[in-house]
């Protein structure tokens, strides 16, 4: 304690302390100039820097869908349409933990394994920063108000409300309209992903499909002001979107739903078509399913059942169910006849039900074991004989068939709006030997003559050829659209299509046409035509010819079951047709499969279509005014 | 040298003749006090839109300023020899409370900071301590032979450890920092020899990585590291600064203009009234607001500063000393990080920051610090 007992030096004390103060203030200055240096480094050199990161934390570029251009029957009404649609979404960055969110999701609504597992799916695939990945679909009232009560407990979740398609007709439409679903990665690598930016939909079949383009309309885009918690305060800046195309199409959803009460449930298919415009009136095919399961995502177990349906429900067999077309093709190959010149309209055959070709044992018998007797090609037509058409076809050869099946569209796919459909086979020689590897014999000509063995046809070629023949050979390339309209006024020459290269018949004699219609005539309403049952007590005329095609099978690796097996080699039943005579207004091709004879399966759905079409639409658009 | 030193102090001897009016005899110094009342005419604008506009928040702070300025009044009226001879009890009462809170102390977060005696307000020791322990240390010292014995500085280090240690256990190493601070500051006023500095220095450096290991909280190691590299964890513990740093940097040179800053009004700076209200600041008001700011700062510590060096006993000056440049600390801590260049600390930017607790400490200093500069024998002179 030496030190302390000295004396205290006040002016020492006073002078270290002078000094020590201006030690305090270069200090101070030291300090102060560190840190106006740093602000300065901060706020004056690297200002573009953080000015960057400032505006990215509160502005993002959100991009916005397009509204999807509706779709209307030809007489306005709607077939598919956009209606609001809840689902319950999970936005990962902001959820700490996705599993117990799910957990806890389940334990307030009902989720089942199948989508918490389609839903981690989706988590996997790449999407937009920030970006919903949606849980489940089309909650209810009462579901949106759990969630949201207990919203604050889920960090992350959100009920977002979303446009969805919606198809009132259901499964009327679904082998026509198709359907819209989640668009997937293949589906973005097909179009412009930018314009596709904000779309959940796309068109996966049909016309949904054919007309993606025009009905997806164009993106739009907004910057928006954010706050820290993503809260949209303020929309900076906004291009709108351009909404979709609005499609009407040729259908009328009263004439499809008719067809599809008439098929009853069994597997078949009805293709109708305007002849005077090849508008397709309706496109049928039974069993169908209901699209609106399928626009937000079906469930594996409900598309397992579709799947796995021995009726093939999925199928589309108006444009993909490719049949051997039966006498259904036979007024062709008499027109082909007639024209070629190996046929007359008076040259007759005396029938006694068998067939044969000279140096060839096979004999080709006709449906009717005892024979037709004397007949003529008109009498032949009416009464659907088969063996007239084999010397026919003897003289006509594959090259004459193949020339006028191909006059009418047989062989390819001649819709302009349908991209799916199938082509069918219209067999030449060239495409035996290079398929079958062996050269065309006579009796493929026979079989073919009635439409059996090689040939092929889809209820929509069917169809096409017979509005062709009701239009006298000229040719109206069968088509869905009937015109496109938008907020701005139509504009049809956007509007994509297929490339259909076709012309109008050109016969020798007109008269062999007529003549040929005469005898379809004569199929409805003469003493002995095979359709006659169809074409009685009809205020108007008609023309059709039946078919009965013996089974090949569609290929469908079917299950063996003795019961299912027996019905299913039961013959199809074809009938195309067309009504009234003189002035049609329509043209049907109808297909029962197994159902047995054409004139007892298929005949009766055409002339109901044709009674309704006619007697009952027509004179409703008479009265309602439209058109 | 001294000598010249107080001759150029622009007016010194004249002011102190001008400032014997109403003001002296209400123990108070116009200068200071005008530049007190800026600071917070300041502060309560930038707070208003650090708040989000909420005029809820200015009324409080009013409140607390107007409460602040009383105590200010208080201590002023009080003359600096009863501080002298009451330092060694308040200490005393000071680490006693400190003990207190740690073995009955509430809080919230891992820290118990606080003391609930019976009959008694809620209060925070350490914020008590913040003013104590350099009176202590001054008085300590004062009494002795200056510049002090290395036995004398040996016993103020202790007189400075103890409490230190006590709030490092709370934890709170903010206030740790700030208050062994104080007590160092009276020891460099004093006279600490430049020797003993330099080997005290060496000797803290080593003794960090060792401080490191048995007394930091994971979370405050967690912040130590995020300071180090605060991109590591952008969205954790790096974001608090990696969001004050883009306000500061985005508000430029001349701002975004007040009530304009998106960081802060779109709640993206977090703790924007509170610790980082700087970064509100630097945003709206751009590099020159914030230098306006820190050059209202510079002048209270240099108008402090003058005071300590006109104080007549050595207790006051070091003690007045080292209130000034602990106040000063607070805006260095606080700026330094917010700014990005010291690790995040909770230290408050003195009157600007939105609470009560260090608004009433700091102005209780100035209080003491007019208490010396008002209360003079004419003797001296």
């Amino acid at each position: 304690m030496k030190s302390d007992r000295r004396l205290k030096d006040s002016n020492r004390e006073k002078r270290i302390y002078a000094f020590r103060t201006i030690v305090a203030l270069l200090f101070v200055t030291l300090l102060v100039g560190a840190l106006v240096f740093r602000l300065y480094h901060l706020q004056v050199v690297n200002h573009q820097y953080f000015q960057t990161l400032s505006d990215k934390n509160r502005m993002q570029l959100q991009s916005i869908a397009p509204t999807r251009g509706l779709i209307y029957d030809r007489n306005g009404i709607l077939l598919a349409d956009n209606q609001p649609v809840f689902s319950v979404a999970i936005i990962p960055e902001y959820s700490e933990a996705i599993e117990i969110t799910i957990q806890q999701i389940s334990s307030i609504i009902n989720i089942s394994e199948d989508q918490i597992s389609r839903f981690k799916k989706r988590l996997k695939r790449s999407r937009r920063p920030f970006q919903a990945v949606i849980l489940r679909s089309k909650l209810s009232e009462q579901e949106i108000a759990q969630i949201e009560v207990r919203r604050h407990e889920l960090p992350g979740v959100k009920v977002q409300a979303e446009l969805a398609r919606h198809y009132p007709m259901a499964s009327d439409t679904a082998h026509s309209i198709g359907y819209v679903g989640r668009i997937n990665e293949k589906d973005l690598s097909e179009v412009d992903e930018q314009n596709y930016s904000a779309t959940n939909y796309i068109g996966k079949l049909g016309v949904e499909r054919f007309y993606e383009n025009e009905l997806h309309g164009r993106v739009g885009f907004q910057t928006i002001e954010t706050n820290a918690s993503n809260r949209v305060l303020r929309v900076l800046d906004r291009t709108s979107p351009v909404p979709g195309l609005d499609l009407t199409l040729h259908m009328d959803s009263k004439l499809q739903h008719k067809a599809v009460e008439l098929l009853g449930g069994r597997r078949g298919a009805v293709v109708a078509i305007e002849p005077e415009t090849g508008g397709i009136l309706s496109l049928v095919s039974t069993p169908s399913f209901d699209p609106n399961a399928f626009v937000t995502g079906i469930d594996y177990k409900s598309y397992g059942e579709l799947r796995d349906s021995l009726d093939l429900p999925l199928f589309n067999r108006a444009l993909r169910g490719q049949y051997p077309p039966g006498s259904t093709i036979k007024p062709i190959i008499g027109l082909g006849g007639l024209e070629s010149k190996v046929a007359t309209r008076e040259f007759s055959i005396w029938d006694e039900g068998k067939y044969q070709l000279k140096n060839d044992e096979r004999i080709y018998r006709d449906w009717k074991r005892q024979g037709h007797g004397r007949i003529n090609l008109s009498s032949a037509i009416a009464q659907s004989c088969d063996i007239y058409f084999y010397d026919l076809a003897f003289k006509l050869g594959v090259d004459g068939m193949s020339k006028y099946l191909g006059y009418f569209g047989f062989g390819k796919n001649m819709a302009l709006d349908i991209s799916d459909a199938r082509e069918g086979i219209l067999p030449t020689r060239d495409w035996k030997r290079a398929l079958k590897g062996r050269t065309w014999y006579p009796g493929d000509s026979l079989n073919m003559g009635i439409g059996q063995g090689f040939m092929l046809a889809t209820p929509l070629q069917l169809a096409t050829a017979v509005s062709l023949i009701a239009n006298r050979g000229e040719w109206k390339t069968p088509s869905l659209l009937k015109s496109v309209s938008s907020e701005l006024g139509g504009s049809e020459g956007l509007v994509r299509s297929r490339q259909v290269d076709h012309s109008d018949i050109k016969l020798n004699n007109q008269d062999n046409l007529d003549f040929i219609i005469q005898a379809m005539t004569e199929v409805m309403h003469g003493k002995r035509g095979s359709a006659r049952g169809s074409g009685r007590n009809a205020k108007y005329r008609m023309a059709g010819k039946t078919g009965t095609a013996q089974v090949v099978g569609i290929k469908q690796g079917e299950k063996y079951d003795a019961e299912a097996l027996k019905e299913r080699h039961r013959d199809h039943a074809l009938f195309v047709g067309f009504a009234p005579v003189n002035e049609p207004k329509i043209a049907v091709a109808v297909i029962v499969e197994n159902g047995g004879g054409g004139s007892r399966a298929a005949a009766p759905i055409a002339r109901a279509l044709f009674d309704e079409w006619l007697l009952v639409l027509n004179k409703q658009d008479q009265v309602g005014g439209s058109q | 040298m001294s000598q010249d030193f107080l001759r150029q102090m622009p007016g010194a001897e004249n002011h102190f003749q001008k400032s014997s009016g109403l003001a002296y005899k209400l123990h108070l110094d116009p200068v200071l006090l005008g530049l007190l009342l800026l600071l917070c005419g300041v502060g309560l604008a930038i707070l208003y839109s650090a708040s989000g506009q909420s005029a809820v928040h200015v009324e409080k702070q009013l409140v607390r300023y107007g409460l602040a300025f009383f105590v200010m009044f208080l201590f002023a009226q009080l003359d600096p020899i009863i501080y002298k001879r009451w330092s060694p009890w308040l200490y005393l009462v000071g680490v006693l409370a400190l003990v207190g809170v740690l073995l009955f102390g509430i809080g919230a977060k891992g820290a118990q900071r606080w003391l609930q005696l019976p009959g008694l307000p809620r209060f925070q020791p350490s914020e008590f301590m913040k003013l104590v322990v350099p009176m202590m240390v001054a008085w300590f010292l004062s009494s002795r032979y200056l510049p002090p014995s290395f036995k004398a500085v040996m016993g103020a280090l202790v007189l400075i450890i103890l409490p230190v240690l006590l709030i490092v256990k709370q934890p709170d190493l903010g206030t740790s920092i700030l208050i062994a601070a104080s007590g160092i500051f009276v020891l460099m006023f004093a006279g600490l020899s430049w020797r003993l500095v330099a080997g005290f220095t060496v000797l803290v450096a080593s003794f960090a990585p060792l401080y490191w290991m048995f007394f930091m909280r994971e979370y405050q190691k967690q912040r130590v590291l995020t300071f180090l590299d605060p991109e590591s964890d952008p969205l954790g513990a790096g974001w608090n600064i990696i969001q004050s740093k883009t306000a500061i940097g985005s508000g430029g040179v001349w701002g975004k203009g007040w009530l304009e800053g998106t960081q802060s009004q779109l709640n993206f700076l977090p703790e924007s009234h509170t610790d980082f209200i700087i970064a509100v600041c630097a945003e709206e008001f751009g590099f020159v607001g914030v230098v306006a700011l820190l050059f209202l700062y510079v002048l209270i510590v240099f108008r402090g500063l003058f005071i300590a060096v006109k104080a007549q006993d050595s207790y006051g000056r070091i003690l007045a000393g080292s209130l000034v440049l602990t106040f000063f600390m607070y805006v260095f801590v606080n700026i330094g990080m917010v700014s990005g260049i010291l690790p995040v600390v909770g230290v408050p930017l003195p009157l600007v920051s939105y609470g009560g607790t260090s608004a009433v400490t700091l102005m209780a200093a100035f209080g003491v610090l007019m208490s010396i500069h008002t209360h003079r024998k004419m003797l001296s002179r």
